[in-house]
């Protein structure tokens, strides 16, 4: 007897086989290991179940807390600096009379390069001895001493902020700058002559209209921060100490390099649920934002 | 005191100059019509007003003060825009009484302004929507709001109808004409649309390619059009225009087609002479189809063919072949007519207009 299946599955069927290889398999697989004691190193520990144990070691490990906290610090600080620098920068692009367009290019630039490399790059400016940042610091006479960027923790975190915002903050300034310029020009002139001054016009008619398009940015970038890894990885890989240890270089050294890929899993689903609680955040704020300028997207 | 004098306002963009030093005095309370075709600088001639534009050269003085160089808000007036430019964060009542918190009066007062303005303009049921919720109508009646809760000097109104359905420009034109009567504040009113301009305002500015053509009530531009622009701007449907040249006593046209020459322009003229007749269609009937309530007539008789027929009921417009060209002519009390068909046409030649071909000035003196 021949198998008939109906038509849309039919050709839905090559997608359907791809995603479940791809994607429904293994997060099925990593989530059943979560309650595993699996070791990369002793593979017959995958057919161990321990329960909930894995998520209990995470939750009262106080290490996992702290990189979280600092995932959360790193967040709020990197988010902030990026809204009101792309937001400075997208009001500056929008001014532009002559060569706008140059300048949005221009302004995407960092977006271009791998975090790899912005890592190493970074890596290099803040280098204690031979980095671009002490000597232009010793040179201007702002200080005569090497300052230790990577290797005090405090400086290490700021360090990886500024390179974060230096490479992200684009996004906010790029839709940003697509809010202003979608923006009708009318409300602004008729705040002009109800008797705003520019701050005013700013921040009762500019800002509630440009809010929508920062809340995306937002919820864009809070996903990127949360799962910060690379630039990290290749700046300060977690240290000194472990000052910049983040939530997904801890679970990716938890993972391979003490192959305890059980805890890890269970400390990755535990980080997801940062991630979600942010983005429906951020979604909420999105819609009410929207249902105030009365858009209709 | 809300007068308010243009004196040599230019505008430049670069180099590129859209208005032409024009001069205009606005009297207090006056309601002043600018009407042109687009891109004749009235537009931009009000923003000059409201502040929104800089202004490249000349005076502007609003209540004797020059304020070339003060932002909008300290020039006390109000505008309403072509796309109700309201904040559509804002319900109606935020919305008419922002200008007043941002100029930090008490809520009580807000409360009261809105209040009345929203009496006059019929908003009261509409207070807590937002700008989203309301129809093209009724948005235009709270940007109207929005102006008069401020008590301005000087309204500023930037074709506030254009966006409206036929039926509801006509309504809100009524509303426009009370509420200049109620506020009797100084209005100045940008529009292309030359009804508009004639039943709304106390006098017309009539613009083209940034230089005033004239300045007159509406009866006056209609009647006395100084300009052949003018004569062929004012009035619906427009006067009709043909350009002939003076012979003894007679006009003669191109295909040789010849009026008299009358009567009110024979010292005024010379043979040869290059001119531009002008003629309203009131002017023009199948005879025993016209007005003829004017003191002085000098009817001028003539078969002319019917070419075609646009029957509006109360009137038909009729279009009649003469000099090749298709004259409009106003029937009234209508009967049927066949296209071809040769019929009497009376022309009232005391009304007729002569512009010079060559600057486009009225000959009349």
């Amino acid at each position: 007897m021949k198998l008939r299946l109906p038509a849309p599955i039919l050709l839905l069927l090559p997608a359907i086989i791809v995603l479940v290889a791809v994607i429904v398999l293994p997060l099925l697989l990593s989530f059943y290991s979560s309650f595993t004691p699996f070791r990369l190193t002793r593979p017959e520990t995958l057919w161990t179940f321990i329960g909930l144990r894995n998520y209990i070691n995470v939750l009262s490990n106080w290490d996992f807390w702290v990189a979280f906290g600092r995932t959360i610090l790193l967040l709020t600080i990197a988010l902030n600096a990026e809204m009101f620098l792309g937001l400075g920068l997208a009001m500056l692009v929008n001014k532009a009379t002559h060569g706008q367009r140059l300048l949005r290019t221009l302004m995407m630039f960092p977006m271009m390069f791998s975090p790899v490399l912005v890592g190493f790059q970074f890596k290099f400016m803040f280098n204690d001895n031979i980095g671009l940042v002490n000597n232009a610091l010793q040179s201007l006479g702002l200080t005569d001493q090497a300052i230790p960027w990577l290797i005090n923790g405090n400086l290490a975190l700021f360090s990886i902020i500024v390179a974060e915002v230096w490479s992200s903050t684009s996004v906010f300034a790029i839709l940003i700058l697509a809010g202003l310029l979608a923006m009708p020009q009318e409300p602004v002139e008729a705040a002009r002559v109800d008797g705003c001054t520019p701050w005013q016009t700013f921040r009762y008619v500019t800002w509630p209209f440009i809010m929508p398009f920062a809340f995306i940015a937002m919820t864009i970038r809070s996903l990127d921060v949360a799962r910060a890894y690379d630039i990290v990885k290749i700046m300060t890989d977690g240290g000194p100490a472990g000052r910049t240890e983040l939530l997904w270089t801890l679970v990716g050294r938890t993972a391979y390099s003490d192959a305890r890929m059980g805890v890890a899993n269970a400390m990755a689903y535990v980080s997801i649920v940062l991630s979600i609680l942010f983005t429906v955040y951020f979604f909420r704020k999105l819609a009410a934002a929207r249902q105030q300028i009365g858009a209709e997207w | 005191m809300a007068t308010v004098s243009l004196k040599k306002l230019v505008k430049r963009y670069g180099t590129v100059e859209v208005v032409h030093g024009i001069d205009l005095d606005v009297r207090d309370r006056e309601f002043v019509a600018l009407v042109g075709p687009s891109g004749c600088g009235k537009s931009t001639t009000l923003r000059m007003i409201a502040g929104l534009e800089d202004i490249s050269d000349g005076a502007l003085e609003i209540g004797g003060k020059v304020v070339n160089d003060l932002p909008p808000r300290a020039r006390n007036i109000s505008m309403v825009f072509q796309s109700y430019a309201l904040y559509p964060h804002m319900t109606v009542r935020e919305n008419m009484g922002f200008s007043l918190k941002i100029a930090k009066r008490p809520q009580k007062e807000i409360d009261e302004r809105v209040e009345a303005a929203a009496d006059i303009l019929e908003l009261k049921p509409l207070l807590e929507r937002r700008p989203s919720q309301l129809s093209g109508g009724q948005r235009q009646r709270v940007a109207m709001g929005r102006a008069i809760v401020r008590q301005p000097e000087v309204f500023l109104f930037d074709e506030p109808l254009s966006n409206l359905d036929a039926k509801l420009r006509t309504q809100m034109r009524t509303e426009i004409k009370k509420l200049h009567s109620k506020v009797q504040s100084t209005i100045i009113y940008v529009t292309h649309d030359q009804v508009e301009a004639m039943t709304l305002s106390d006098r017309i500015v009539i613009m083209r390619d940034g230089h005033i053509e004239q300045v007159g009530m509406p009866d006056e531009v209609f009647r006395f059009p100084a300009t052949r622009f003018v004569a062929g701007f004012i009035g619906s449907p427009p006067m009709n225009l043909d350009e002939a040249v003076v012979d003894d006593g007679k006009l003669v046209f191109a295909s040789g087609d010849s009026l008299p020459l009358p009567a009110q322009f024979h010292e005024r003229v010379t043979v040869g002479q290059k001119v531009v007749f002008g003629l309203r269609p009131d002017d023009i009937y199948p005879t025993g189809h016209g007005l003829s309530s004017a003191d002085t007539t000098d009817i001028h008789q003539l078969d002319l063919p019917v070419s075609i027929t646009e029957p509006l009921g109360n009137e038909t417009l009729v279009f009649v072949g003469f000099n090749k060209r298709d004259w409009v002519s106003r029937m009234l009390n209508p009967k049927p007519l066949a296209a071809g068909e040769k019929i009497a046409m009376s022309l009232d030649l005391s009304q007729a207009h002569l512009f010079s071909a060559e600057t486009g000035r009225t000959l009349r003196g």
